[in-house]
């Protein structure tokens, strides 16, 4: 393999340096490297991956360009919003550099296509949003021995390791169990700062720009922790774990197992019938319109946060914030119908679970939540 | 002092403060007179058998203590404490 004269004027400031030079931009070339996601970590490392010259990349994306996603999801623009991401994803990076080869895998990656599809590849950077993705990427790489630049983040914090690197620890290792769902907010209910993932994508990147070339102290046996607030780097030991049961000395893990089940996600529900009545307990948002048209008295509950009600608000509501929900029962009353929202139907689920424990019968959850509102009753409150 | 790092996710629990200065001489000793003074940081730490949970990491400075005796693991006056809990955003 070879570099062309085109090519060699683009790699220039890398052919001059003897860490990379002619040798190292021809593994660059020869590299291939998955990328798992192209959203907020996935889009500045596949950006730069493809403009340092990463011969072929795959993306693992089934996603569609959403207006919120372009505060950080910077390989998209404005005029892509609604395009499949891994399209709009390879239109830019060969924008950049056409001298690549970009590989579509349009499917979300599961236990039956996960190696299948990561068998191909030299290295792994994974960039997806949720527990079980992780899990899974871990475990493959770890099966096919294919080293994974982890990256992850929240708000205003990051964390980013290489795992699976030969004789390294592993996610498993790091931490052997998922929180238990709806513990840990992801970034779509916590939020996060739109520079973040630019930080810790390309901590990743260089990652996997170092493993390809063989150079420098690979991000492995360390866990970098990002403080963007702060703005301060900080480094903690990571061990292999000889107990792990993916990597450790006696494996019990020895191929990928159900996920979801894992993470302690129950098996999705059957689909509704389409346009059926909403489920017991659940009001939509014609509905609760209708309600409170039809007079019917009832307190609204919104257990958002206040600079989420700040944005926008359902009229008549009573802000509680899910977290402060316990010490401001009094404020409630159990013989008062209640319905309760938030943003899209997850916090105000748990807070009638709690209030159902403390002794309140008379609930109903608003389907969908204040983005539900906006869609089907009041546009001008604004979706975020 | 030793002094606790509090997590993004967990600072809800310690009237939002990202630090926190705890006596103590274990990391057992630190972590419970600090849920002491922030309850509803205890759920969130341990599980309902009291163990620390398995997607909360804690170290001595930079050190696991899972590999320094766990609960029992030793903090100088000088040490930090840092809670390290799983994030999995990245969209």
């Amino acid at each position: 393999m070879q570099l062309s004269n085109d090519e060699i004027q683009r790699y220039s400031r890398h052919l001059i340096m003897p860490e990379v030079g002619m040798e190292g931009q021809l593994k660059l070339k020869q590299a291939k490297v998955l990328l798992v996601g192209t959203g907020g970590l996935g889009a500045p490392m596949a950006l730069y991956l493809a403009a340092a010259g990463v011969g072929t990349i795959g993306l693992v994306d089934f996603d569609v360009v959403d207006f919120s996603n372009l505060q950080r999801q910077v390989i998209h623009g404005t005029k892509d919003v609604g395009k499949a991401k891994i399209d709009s994803a390879i239109e830019t990076m060969l924008d950049i550099n056409p001298f690549i080869n970009v590989v579509r895998h349009e499917t979300a990656l599961k236990s039956d296509n996960a190696l299948d599809i990561i068998k191909d590849y030299d290295l792994v950077a994974d960039g997806t949003d949720n527990f079980p993705t992780r899990y899974l990427v871990n475990d493959a790489c770890v099966l096919l021995k294919k080293p994974n630049a982890y990256g992850s983040i929240f708000r205003f914090e990051g964390q980013a390791t290489v795992f699976a690197y030969p004789g390294g620890p592993c996610y498993r290792c790091l931490y052997p169990e998922p929180p238990p769902p709806g513990l840990v907010p992801s970034c779509a209910e916590g939020g996060v700062l739109g520079i973040l993932p630019g930080v810790v994508g390309l901590i990743q990147a260089t990652e996997v720009v170092k493993l390809i070339l063989g150079a420098g102290e690979p991000l492995v046996g360390r866990l970098m922790l990002y403080d963007a607030l702060g703005m301060k780097f900080r480094e903690l030991k990571l061990r292999r774990n000889p107990e792990c049961p993916v990597c450790g000395d006696h494996p019990t893990v020895t191929k990928l197992i159900d996920y979801e089940q894992f993470c302690g996600i129950p098996a999705a529900p059957p689909p509704p019938p389409a346009g059926g009545a909403p489920a017991m307990g659940e009001i939509d948002a014609k509905g609760l319109k209708a309600r409170m048209d039809g007079g019917n008295k009832f307190v609204l509950v919104d257990v958002r946060e206040p600079h989420e009600f700040q944005i926008g608000r359902i009229p008549g509501s009573v802000l509680i914030p899910l977290g402060e929900l316990p010490k401001r029962l009094n404020e409630l009353n159990p013989a008062d119908d209640i319905v309760v929202h938030c943003k899209m139907g997850g916090r105000s689920a748990k807070a009638i679970d709690f209030l159902k424990t403390q002794g309140f019968s008379n609930l109903t959850n608003l389907k969908g939540g204040i983005l539900a509102w906006s869609d089907q009753v009041d546009p001008s409150v604004p979706k975020y | 002092m030793p002094k606790v790092m509090i997590p993004t996710p967990l600072r809800q629990y310690t009237d939002k403060k990202d630090s926190v200065e705890v006596a103590g001489a274990t990391v057992g000793e630190i972590l419970g007179a600090l849920t002491a003074t922030y309850p509803d940081l205890k759920k969130n730490l341990y599980n309902d058998e009291g163990k620390l949970r398995s997607f909360v990491n804690v170290y001595v400075n930079d050190e696991d203590i899972r590999y320094l005796g766990k609960d029992k693991a030793q903090v100088a006056a000088t040490d930090t404490v840092t809670i390290v809990p799983s994030i999995a955003g990245g969209r």
